[in-house]
């Protein structure tokens, strides 16, 4: 690394820039490891290191440049490699396979074949990323960015053109300019309610700060169950939000910030970490940033496991030091937020966006998504579907288009049933809406929202009676129990659900359960509790048919609900292999070996093992 | 020789005693007592100058936080939405039945503590169980038994597959 | 002074006055559970909820904190707040059946069916105790532990802590602390001694 000394002015960045790009014109080619967490689980520590010590040993260091970057994106494929500028893309990567890389794309320009993504609709070999349907039909303006630079070296940000949104900012716009592109562009939150991010920040810089102090805060609890963008946003580009949130405490005239983290994301905070030294070291951060005679730094605080803490007072309340606990917020953060001073917050991949509005324009950058809802966002796509992963789309591409052109569709030859969008406060979507176009408005209109960008599909096997029950009984743990509706309102709607999955249900339920929603809509504190029922409220709208058989006909049609389902072998297709016999954790299953076994239902707990060991289709589940 | 400063003492002085430290602080001595001790906590509210009912409702808010001892070896259930529909409440059950506690508890010889989690934000991999920081994807309840048993034959203390 | 209309009456209101207050100085009563004069108020019980209509929209809000506005109107006793507030009252109830508090309001308010599973827990979480020892009695003894459904009022460790004097300030301030009339109730039984006596329609809807 080119040794990092204090940068104060604008020529200075550019000629360090150079000299960087300068230094990096020896490598012919660049192999980029994915170091996401997917990839991780997948052991893609041992491929790096197994390349890192091959290039060694071939002599090859000084041409081929090694970089382990964040999530690439596709993580069911993980370990995933990339080689540049040929563009080869290799899936499942092991150790193993190094040699092989090394003797024919590294040394060679060739392509080792078992390593190719194979095209699960086409059976076609896909050598090239850029080929690959996953990515195709997205649009990576953020994303792409990942699998370009090492989160843990600012010389690959800066190569890639990185800071000079700041630079462009601070020297070259005054704050409201800045604040009049971003409302240009029609930047609107990420984190949930797709609130423009312009009107915050206006209102931010208005509020009168009585000790001068204002602060500009990152939302990077991604509590979301099903969404991690915002953790490979940190992880893999940590400097991309840095520059935002420097941006907008420039538009906003505050010199303070914090960007709130969740606990469970370790990787994340450690990249964060060294990147802000890294700013700071190269006074990109801290005082008198680039010799602009603007100051600004970023403090890193971490969350306890707390979904409420989210919500916007309650992560102020969390920073502060307090129990994660939202207040009422009849006057607005951005007049007494974070230790009652002027606050603004915005989400991850809200303050990500930034840097490229100011790059790019407002104008070119409004050119992608549509008319309320401009740009890209960033989905994890998961659950019952082909490709998993991180899918960055231009807004107003339907749901069908995200499902099945990069998702490929439902695995298994299962049928499609429900795609889940906004955690626990959006809803469940049914196949009729999958034309529905993905859009702030468009999602709201039809239950739902855009939340924070987690994307779960379900198939026939999902129960959307179960679905409902899951998150409400996530967010009776996850309320912070303050108030009534939500903490009472909650606990009440989980036994009436109950009730309904282990057949007691009766159809006056069904009513209450609908009074009780609405009231928890209108009457809890936060909005936590104000959209605690959506997933009820969807399900119910969508999918009553199934709430309705569990009422009536006491019958889980997904076999999910087990007070509803039994198990039995099918005597004509068992062996007795004795294979589930053994596996059975509550010894339920009788049989002698070679003959049909039975299930005695008394012992029975419906655990699933047998129907999942069984190699003859025997065991049925009713 | 200097006598050994306890870790809650190191990481206020680290930190400073500021409130918005409380957090960070915790997770510190967490860390090093692997759970957190109430004379710990008795310490901090002291040197914190908070009051301890305040720094002992912070410690129960928090789900990352324990009071109790846990054992030597971590079992996180993911129980996100990704690994929900993918059975991750069947592989909870097993894991529980395997070990014979309830999540938030810890075995009687001290070896492993089963916690579930709301989402680890590894959702490709769902369903997701966490032994000691080594993520185990696409489980199924077979398989996390043979996860837990292989972890307890490491340990020395293998069992008859029976229950 | 703020122009305002509460249930149709204009009326001017102090600045820095909460709805409540400015309701209570003219005589209009909003039930009210976590709210106390001289403690800050934390709008966690959500029974006083009135209709508030600004700018064309409106929306439920708790008026114990909700600072009074100019040219906005509230309404204390709309069909919406009137079901809001029977729902928030059995939902109390179902878990608090033995507070006189709880019972009147259900017998004043119309509520004479609870349907939702009671579980008696003997305590509403209103806080009223967790200021009262710490804004009043400077003690902070008690307070708010754990969460969501396992939230509860104690002690730190659950033992008796030296920050507490037993001044029986907190008993004092209970809303939950005293038996109903025809106590002890079962959960899920309503005490309704008074509901013959008490006119539903005192404040007539105005939506």
């Amino acid at each position: 690394m080119v040794k990092m000394t204090r940068i104060d002015s604008p020529s200075a960045l550019e000629h360090y820039r150079r000299a960087i790009k300068e230094k990096r014109a020896k490598y012919v080619k660049t192999v980029s490891v994915c170091g996401g967490t997917g990839c991780q689980a997948h052991e893609c520590g041992a491929v790096y290191e197994a390349l890192r010590a091959a290039l060694d040993e071939n002599g090859l260091a000084k041409t081929v440049e090694l970089r382990q970057t964040g999530c690439h994106g596709f993580c069911e494929m993980g370990p995933l490699m990339v080689i540049q500028p040929s563009g080869i893309f290799y899936k499942k990567v092991s150790p193993e396979d190094i040699e092989n890389i090394v003797e024919a794309s590294l040394k060679g320009n060739k392509v080792v074949e078992e390593l190719v993504y194979e095209d699960p609709v086409s059976g076609e070999d896909i050598k090239k990323e850029s080929q690959i349907p996953f990515y195709k039909k997205q649009k990576r303006l953020l994303m792409s960015m990942n699998g370009k630079i090492d989160p843990c070296n600012i010389e690959d940000y800066l190569a890639q053109d990185g800071y000079s949104a700041l630079v462009k900012t601070l020297f070259e716009m005054e704050p409201t300019e800045v604040i009049d592109e971003v409302e240009n562009a029609g930047l609107r939150g990420r984190g949930g309610a797709g609130v423009p991010t312009a009107s915050k920040w206006k209102a931010a810089r208005k509020a009168i700060a009585r000790d001068g102090i204002k602060y500009v805060l990152c939302n990077a609890d991604e509590g979301d169950p099903g969404a991690y963008m915002d953790r490979s946003l940190l992880e893999g580009n940590p400097h991309a939000v840095l520059e935002g949130m420097i941006i907008g405490a420039y538009a906003i005239g505050a010199n303070e910030g914090y960007i709130y983290v969740r606990h469970e994301y370790p990787l994340a905070v450690d990249n964060l970490l060294v990147a802000i030294d890294q700013a700071r070291e190269l006074n990109l951060l801290g005082d008198d940033i680039l010799g602009s005679g603007f100051s600004f730094d970023i403090n890193v605080s971490i969350g306890g496991g707390a979904f409420v803490c989210g919500e916007s007072t309650a992560l102020m309340a969390s920073i502060e030091g307090r129990i994660g606990e939202p207040r009422v917020k009849h006057i607005h953060t951005a007049e007494k937020g974070l230790y009652q001073r002027p606050t603004n917050l915005n989400n991850v991949e809200t303050w990500a966006n930034v840097s490229l509005i100011i790059n790019q324009g407002a104008a070119k950058y409004k050119r992608v998504g549509t008319k309320n809802s401009t740009g890209t966002k960033i989905f994890s796509l998961v659950g019952a579907i082909n490709n998993t992963g991180l899918v960055e789309v231009p807004m107003g591409i339907t749901l069908r288009e995200i499902i099945y052109d990069i998702g490929g569709g439902v695995p298994k030859g299962k049928k499609f049933k429900a795609v889940q969008t906004g955690g626990p406060s959006g809803g469940c979507l049914p196949e009729s809406l999958l034309d529905t176009p993905v859009d702030f408005d468009r999602l709201y209109d039809v239950g739902s929202m855009m939340g924070s960008g987690g994307m779960i599909v379900m198939d026939e096997g999902t129960c959307m009676v179960d679905i409902a029950r899951y998150f409400v009984d996530f967010l009776c743990d996850e309320s912070c129990g303050k108030c009534v509706p939500c903490r009472e309102g909650l606990k009440q709607m989980l036994y009436i659900i109950e009730d309904i999955t282990e057949g007691r249900g009766t159809l006056e339920q069904l009513d209450l359960l609908k009074e009780l929603a609405e009231v928890m809509r209108d009457t809890s504190l936060c909005g936590l509790g104000q959209t605690a029922a959506n997933p009820v409220l969807s399900t119910l709208e969508y999918f009553e048919n199934e709430y309705l058989e569990h009422i009536k006909m006491k019958k889980c049609r997904a076999g999910v609900c087990k007070s509803l389902i039994t198990f039995n072998i099918n005597p004509k297709k068992c062996t007795g292999c004795m294979r589930c016999r053994k596996a059975c954790p509550v010894g339920a299953i009788k049989g002698k070996k070679k003959e049909a076994h039975i299930i005695v239902q008394e012992k029975c707990e419906k655990c699933g093992i047998c129907f999942e060991v069984c190699e003859y289709k025997a065991v049925v589940r009713k | 020789m200097k006598k050994e400063l306890s870790p809650e003492v190191v990481a206020v002085e680290k930190h400073g005693a500021e409130r918005s430290h409380l957090i960070r602080i915790l997770h510190e001595v967490q860390r090093e007592y692997n759970y957190l001790p109430e004379k710990a906590l008795r310490n901090i509210a002291a040197m914190m100058d908070i009051s301890l009912v305040d720094v002992y409702g912070v410690a129960t808010f928090f789900r990352s936080f324990s009071l109790e001892p846990k054992g030597k070896h971590m079992v996180t259930c993911c129980m996100g939405t990704a690994c929900h529909v993918r059975n991750s409440g069947g592989v909870l059950d097993e894991a529980k039945r395997h070990l014979g506690i309830e999540p938030g508890e810890t075995t009687g010889d001290m070896l492993f503590s089963l916690e579930t989690v709301n989402c680890l934000g590894a959702c490709a991999l769902g369903p997701v169980v966490v032994v000691d920081d080594k993520y185990y994807g696409e489980m199924t309840p077979a398989r996390v038994r043979k996860v837990l048993k292989k972890v307890a034959e490491e340990e020395g203390r293998g069992q008859d597959d029976q229950d | 002074m703020v122009n305002l209309i509460i249930d149709g009456q204009s009326v001017e209101a102090e600045e820095g006055w909460t709805i409540l207050e400015a309701a209570k100085y003219y005589g209009i009563d909003i039930p009210a559970l976590c709210y106390y004069e001289g403690l800050t108020p934390t709008s966690a019980c959500r029974v006083c909820v009135v209709e508030i209509i600004r700018g064309g929209r409106s929306r439920l809000s708790a008026s114990c904190s909700y600072p009074v506005q100019e040219g906005i109107e509230v309404r204390t006793n709309s069909k919406k707040v009137k079901r809001a507030r029977k729902v928030i009252i059995e939902l109390l109830l179902a878990s608090c059946p033995n507070s006189r508090t709880l019972q009147c309001l259900a017998s004043k308010y119309g509520v004479t069916k609870i349907r939702f599973r009671s579980e008696d827990r003997g305590c509403i979480l209103c806080g009223l105790c967790v200021r009262m020892c710490e804004e009043q009695m400077q003690a902070g003894a008690i307070g708010f532990v754990y969460r969501g459904v396992g939230r509860e009022v104690a002690m730190p460790f659950h033992t008796k802590h030296e920050a507490c004097r037993e001044c029986g300030a907190c008993l004092y301030i209970c809303p939950v602390c005293e038996l109903p009339c025809r106590g002890p109730m079962q959960p899920g039984e309503l005490c309704n001694a008074c509901l013959d006596t008490v006119q539903l329609e005192a404040f007539p809807c105005k939506d």
